[in-house]
């Protein structure tokens, strides 16, 4: 890509590192079945549903600019659309896992209707008064279980090993398609329109960027993503109460797992769940004061360090594993300095849906 | 006849709604901020006047002298301390703010209190009724808080176009900046708007727990009822909340008189019914762009 003077680099020696490491990381982690317990399959299996749903809520708004507080909808409903296809229909239940984000898209799509004529902050209660009215209509239909819940019947008639690793690798594939997924799309043109509409909508209508349709498509996709983690999450947990599956606290836990670890980026999701785990061990014992550490420490990070931990770590050694964005690098020495200065990271997202 | 009853009911109930609205709607009007720890603050309130009664012995209506200027108090120092450092930042800051303010008090209250239903005993007025016609009665306690709502807005009203305090609010909301050449402070405004509106959700919450047993994990819930109240009234329209509150308060009388379960489903079908046909709300003011 030289042209007169300059060029422009998408990768990074960290982003070529990263991807070598990643390989071997993946290997080792394809193999975990056959060296490790059944307690690390299932702990791995809620770290990458947690992931999977943290990078969905990082694209939803920390490039869709959409800050959803009814995400909870979609894991909810996925969970109860692996329960439907498996049981009800007959679908193969692993099948089944990707099948029900499907599902959530397309509910999502009418539901857009609904959340879409709200902005900013209206759209954030909207989303949620919206994930109460599933709630509800899945708490009082009784084929479903009604308040008590359900447990998945189709599994049972597989045995325990083969479960726990189908389970553990659909999981993974779910994790590593999710973070893939995100990565891809942000690295297309489509990945560029939404960092201009994140950073100006009006501005970057004016550009000829469909501002509504690019939104949708990130509100549809992030709505698939999370019907395929809650799929994923109540394939391990085999029971479903729709009080747990349509809980906010879904949401909280990807709105803090993200804000912690640096929205706007693909790392920053990543050390944010895997400091989520780490807090929840530590706290395991304290109830309660596990969301309130992770919600005062979400807030101190948006107040004063509003680029994540990633971030901070990003801007001090100039590190990125997966580069979103494209950088223009001038042959001549005064000229890459001032670039330098000038552009480059990704700042703060500021979500520009409303202004 | 218990149609009957049950649509007074829901009329009255729409009081109480509107004093939850109207906290929230003052907050958005000034500051384009959606307070999303609202109904969070309101629970507060109710077990703050539990601790006031428990200590001093007063009743509950009583220990509306200590609550409100404590809560005033709080949503002044929270403004100023906290939510003044999130604006001008965009949508995500003040949200991700008081999104994790709602899971903090939610759960420590949780903590402090346990998870246990609690009641605010105001003694007899809180039963007593007046018969209006056979079966037909309306109590004491929901039409004094009507009333009291409707007081609470008026006097908003007033505040806003007749003092300056209110044009101060007005001109605030319109363009901070300019204000500051008028010699207004505009964070100290922000302050005071946030401390009358968590004087609003003071009383509201002392109301409400007045009316029914509540526990810490009911606060999104007032949040979804204040926010449906907003919309179906029309933002920026203080009286409008008034009505949204009628309206929303009557569905979910009705809903519940067809099956208990159905009580907030009717609520939020009927919100999402306005909003399908009239998106900006019954009584909108053309609301500037934000």
């Amino acid at each position: 890509m030289t042209a007169a003077g300059y060029t422009v680099e998408r990768g990074t020696p960290a982003s070529r590192l990263g991807a070598l490491a990643s390989a071997v990381l993946l290997a080792v982690l394809l193999a975990l079945p056959f060296w490790g317990s059944s307690s690390d399959m299932r702990l791995l299996v809620e770290f990458l549903s947690m992931l999977t749903l943290a990078q969905m809520w990082n694209l939803l708004a920390g490039y869709g600019g959409l800050v959803s507080v009814g995400q909870q909808a979609y894991v909810g409903l996925g969970g109860y659309a692996l329960n439907v296809l498996a049981d009800f229909l007959g679908v193969n239940p692993f099948l089944s896992v990707f099948l029900a984000g499907l599902v959530t898209a397309a509910v999502a799509l009418p539901t857009a209707a609904v959340v879409f004529r709200f902005q900013g902050g209206y759209f954030a209660v909207g989303t949620w008064v919206v994930a109460e009215v599933y709630y509800l209509l899945v708490a009082n239909s009784s084929s479903l279980g009604g308040g008590l819940g359900r447990s998945l019947q189709a599994i049972r008639s597989i045995p325990r090993t083969e479960r726990e690793r189908l389970t553990y690798w659909i999981a993974l594939a779910v994790g590593v398609g999710a973070v893939a997924l995100v990565y891809g799309l942000l690295r297309s043109r489509r990945g560029l329109a939404l960092t201009a509409i994140r950073d100006s909508a009006r501005a970057s209508e004016s550009l000829g960027i469909n501002v509504f349709r690019s939104t949708l498509v990130v509100y549809l996709v992030t709505a698939f993503g999370c019907g395929v983690a809650g799929a994923l999450i109540y394939l391990n947990l085999l029971r479903i109460l729709p009080t747990a599956a349509f809980s906010v606290n879904w949401t909280a836990s990807m709105i803090f797992v993200v804000v912690i670890g640096g929205i706007g980026t693909i790392e920053g999701p990543i050390v944010g769940t895997t400091l989520f785990f780490v807090l929840r061990e530590f706290l395991a014992d304290y109830g309660a004061w596990y969301l309130i550490v992770l919600g005062a420490v979400a807030i101190v990070v948006m107040v004063w360090a509003p680029q994540g931990l990633w971030g901070l770590v990003a801007a001090r050694f100039d590190l990125r594993f997966f580069p979103v964005q494209r950088r223009i690098r001038f042959v001549d020495e005064a000229a890459t300095a001032a670039a330098a200065r000038s552009g480059g990271g990704p700042g703060a997202p500021s979500g520009s849906r409303a202004r | 006849m218990d149609w009957v009853n049950a649509l007074t009911q829901g009329l009255l109930l729409g009081g109480l709604y509107a004093l939850f609205a109207a906290g929230l709607s003052l907050v958005f009007g000034i500051m384009r901020v959606v307070n999303l720890a609202h109904g969070d603050f309101i629970i507060l309130a109710a077990f703050l006047s539990i601790v006031v009664v428990g200590v001093t012995g007063v009743g509950p209506f009583l220990s509306l002298v200590i609550v409100v200027p404590l809560m005033g108090g709080l949503g002044y120092g929270l403004q100023r301390g906290l939510l003044a450092r999130t604006l001008d930042r965009g949508v995500l800051p003040p949200l991700l703010v008081t999104f994790g303010l709602s899971v903090i008090i939610q759960n420590l209250l949780l903590q402090t209190f346990s998870a246990d239903d609690r009641r605010l005993d105001a003694g007899d007025i809180s039963t007593a009724s007046i018969s209006i016609a056979g079966q037909l009665a309306i109590g004491w306690y929901p039409l004094v808080v009507f009333l009291v709502a409707a007081l609470a807005i008026a006097g908003l009203q007033g505040l806003f176009t007749r003092t300056a305090l209110g044009r101060a609010f007005r001109a605030t909301a319109d363009d901070q900046e300019t204000v500051r050449l008028m010699g207004i402070d505009n964070r100290h405004t922000y302050g005071l708007a946030v401390a009358i509106a968590f004087g609003i959700v003071a009383v509201a919450g002392v109301f409400l727990g007045i009316r029914t047993t509540f526990s810490p994990d009911i606060g999104p819930g007032r949040l979804l009822v204040a926010f449906e109240t907003v919309v179906i009234g029309g933002l920026g329209s203080l009286w409008g909340t008034l009505v949204g509150g009628v309206i929303l308060g009557t569905a979910h009388t009705l809903g519940a008189k067809v099956d208990p379960a159905y009580r907030e489903l009717a609520g939020h079908l009927v919100f999402l019914l306005v909003l399908l046909v009239r998106p900006q709300g019954l009584f909108a003011k053309p609301v500037r762009e934000a």
